[in-house]
């Protein structure tokens, strides 16, 4: 234990900023496998990543897709049955929890109910043998990092879930981890709690510099809070980028379905070149689309198209001709229902600029204009 | 139906308000009548009847006289001599005071490091073949105490099984002698209250929250850190209710002792009924009785007081 300590020493907040571009997590070809023979379960298969020094990583899937298998293996509960786990380019597959620098911050929080929440939070560092004063300035530290200073004596059923929470974070904060594991932290909170923590837990890594690595099934969740995120599926990683790369270039139809809404459409290549190309749709027209890089476009493709890229025009004025089936009033826009010619559905979302606007009769003919870049093949 | 539904409150609501309070009373004291009067009969009764003995004359041959004495409470510490009628300290009772508590703690103690693991054993399996197990623990209560007391007697006595196999081994030359020694008490003891110590325990480490567990040991806490620091603490009412399940009957422990024990080791039961058998001296008797009582109940308050700290502690 002290030896761990003395060969890993973890970065303190003060020299986040040095740290920078620190290596952070590599994993390597990992899979896990639960039960054996008939029963056996493929949790993870062959999952490659990097996790950078000092960033906010998601894990983004839904329920099943191994995302919080991950995370027990980075955090050591589980051992994996093939592959390789780095930190900091040192081997970790192997070491028990209490001998890895990461700390975990648990879905159902975890808090010893038999201690303060001082003692909660102090819990790490007295397990590490610090010195009992470093102990306390270290507690008053974190109390105060998470604005709980006036309960550090109550006991964790008299605070509420919120607080019960900001606590977790605490602890596992406490013992300055290389990494801080997070297993869907914010799900027992309601709405507007969650926004609250949501904020609380950037300022928080900005603040401490540390590795957050959060699983998550919330899309919008991982939209907002992530520098990079990876969208898990069947105990595979389907694509690693930032929000903004895999919102609006999904490579995969699950993807591109599984984050924010989308309108899918079948197109067939007339000509690709490297990243675009141009396709004519089922429906008629013919539009440009991008093209994920390292996959030639060729025959008959799917494409996907984000609700708010398309926009009404006059009929015959767009790219592509539509019916306008039903429209959805959501208050900042209006959700517009089309039928295209090959009996496709498409929705436009468009925001309601001016308040006493008329919006088009269902029924009536429309015109549909997609906005340049908009579209994008998928690899099935 | 308007009619009857506005009439009846007038009528019919001040009586209403009480009766049904005055009913549930009634269901009450009905419900715990057959407990009050087994009670009453079987436990109250007696152990007047032992108290009012305890302050009687011994009769010459067995029962008692009714006359005022303190004299079986007086023997329980103390003894007169014949001749000048000095008193001394009753050496043998205290011998088997000490033998009891002694051997009882050596068996709550030994119960405790048998019970936890097969307890922690259990409740870690999976939620439908804990109650096979569960069920294997109780099979010895399937037969008789006095048989299977006189099952240890087999394997431990001077032909018994144990040592008749070392010896065949060639490993002794002579048979160890462990009947009728303080180890044949606690072996046996061990045995019987075992299944007492487990179920308890099992109760509270089933209820424990492992995911508490998988937290301590990612705060870089050891596996015996998260024993201390997490486990024990929070299973430490099952740990006591079983800790007194074992210690009490131990204490007051009859058939075990007399049949492992021999005549020579005897325990507080033994001594009791020894009082009320040949020894003749029912008030003595009786005045150890209470004094066995009087003993459980201080471990009771004990352990009252241990899980009232333990709700205020946590």
């Amino acid at each position: 234990m002290q030896k761990h300590a003395s060969e890993h020493p973890v970065s303190r907040p003060q020299d986040a900023a040095t740290a920078q571009g620190e290596r952070g997590i590599e994993i390597r070809s990992v899979t896990k496998v639960f039960g054996t023979g008939q029963a056996a379960f493929r949790a993870l298969d062959a999952v490659s990543l990097e996790i950078r020094g000092n960033e906010f990583f998601t894990l983004l899937g839904p329920s099943g897709c191994g995302k919080t298998t991950l995370l027990r293996l980075i955090a050591g509960f589980e051992q994996p049955t093939g592959g390789e786990i780095l930190l900091g380019g040192e081997a970790i597959g192997h070491l028990p929890p209490n001998q890895r620098p990461v700390n975990t911050v648990f879905q159902s929080y975890a808090l010893f109910p038999h201690m303060t929440v001082a003692q909660n939070i102090g819990f790490g560092l007295e397990m590490l043998k610090r010195p009992k004063a470093e102990v306390q300035e270290t507690v008053r530290e974190m109390l105060a990092l998470v604005r709980m200073e006036h309960l550090a004596k109550r006991r964790t059923d008299q605070i509420s879930g919120g607080q019960q929470q900001r606590v977790a974070l605490a602890r596992a904060l406490a013992p300055h981890p290389k990494v801080l594991l997070l297993d869907e932290p914010l799900s027992a909170l309601d709405y507007k709690l969650r926004k609250e923590m949501q904020s609380e837990l950037k300022r928080l890594q900005h603040e401490t510099g540390i590795t957050f690595v959060f699983v998550t099934h919330d899309q919008e969740e991982a939209l907002t809070m992530s520098d990079r995120l990876a969208v898990m599926s069947e105990g595979r990683i389907l694509q690693v980028g930032s929000p903004r790369e895999i919102y609006h270039h999904p490579r995969e139809r699950f993807v591109a379905d599984f984050i924010g809404d989308t309108n899918f459409l079948t197109a067939d290549v007339l000509s690709a070149q490297g990243p675009s190309a141009r396709l004519r749709l089922t429906c008629g027209g013919e539009v440009a689309a991008s093209v994920p890089s390292g996959v030639t476009a060729q025959g008959r493709v799917t494409a996907a198209i984000r609700p708010e890229h398309v926009r009404l025009t006059a009929p015959g004025d767009g790219d592509l001709d539509a019916t306008l089936e039903t429209l959805t009033f959501f208050g900042t826009d209006t959700l517009y229902h089309c039928r295209l010619a090959d009996g496709i559905a498409l929705t436009a979302r468009v925001q309601n600029a001016e308040p006493d606007g008329q919006p088009t009769a269902p029924g009536t003919p429309i015109g549909l204009r997609l906005a340049p870049g908009a579209v994008q093949v998928l690899t099935d | 139906m308007a009619t009857t539904e506005l009439d009846r409150p007038k009528t019919a609501s001040p009586p209403e308000a009480r009766d049904p309070e005055r009913e549930a009373t009634r269901r009450r004291w009905l419900l715990n009548l057959p407990a009050i009067v087994w009670l009453s009969l079987f436990a109250s009764g007696p152990l007047l009847v032992v108290i009012l003995y305890s302050f009687l004359e011994a009769g010459s041959y067995g029962g008692v006289e009714w006359a005022f004495s303190t004299e079986g409470w007086f023997n329980v510490l103390l003894t007169r001599d014949i001749f000048d009628d000095t008193l001394q300290i009753q050496d043998a009772h205290l011998t088997i005071f000490w033998r009891s508590v002694r051997l009882s703690l050596l068996t709550t103690l030994l119960c405790l490091a048998l019970g936890f693991p097969t307890a922690y054993f259990i409740a870690t399996r999976a939620p439908q073949n804990r109650n096979l197990w569960l069920f294997l623990i109780t099979i010895p209560f399937w037969t008789n105490l006095l048989i299977r007391t006189f099952a240890i007697l087999e394997w431990i006595r001077a032909q018994g099984v144990v040592n008749s196999g070392l010896m065949g081994l060639g490993i002794v030359e002579e048979p160890i002698q462990m009947l009728y020694t303080d180890f044949a008490l606690t072996l046996g003891m061990t045995y019987v209250y075992l299944p007492l110590m487990v179920l308890p325990l099992y109760a509270s480490i089933e209820k424990l929250d492992f995911r508490l567990v998988e937290a301590a040991y990612d705060l870089y806490a050891t596996r015996l850190q998260v024993l201390r620091r997490i486990i024990l603490p929070l299973v430490s009412p099952g740990l006591v209710a079983g800790s007194i399940l074992v210690f009490i009957p131990s204490l007051g422990a009859y058939v075990t002792p007399r049949v492992l024990g021999g005549g020579k080791n005897m325990m507080l039961g033994n001594l009791i009924e020894l009082q009320f058998g040949q020894g003749r001296n029912w008030p003595l008797g009786a005045a150890l009785s209470l004094t066995l009582l009087a003993l459980v109940m201080v471990a009771l308050l004990v352990y009252v007081r241990a899980i009232q700290k333990g709700a205020s502690d946590g």
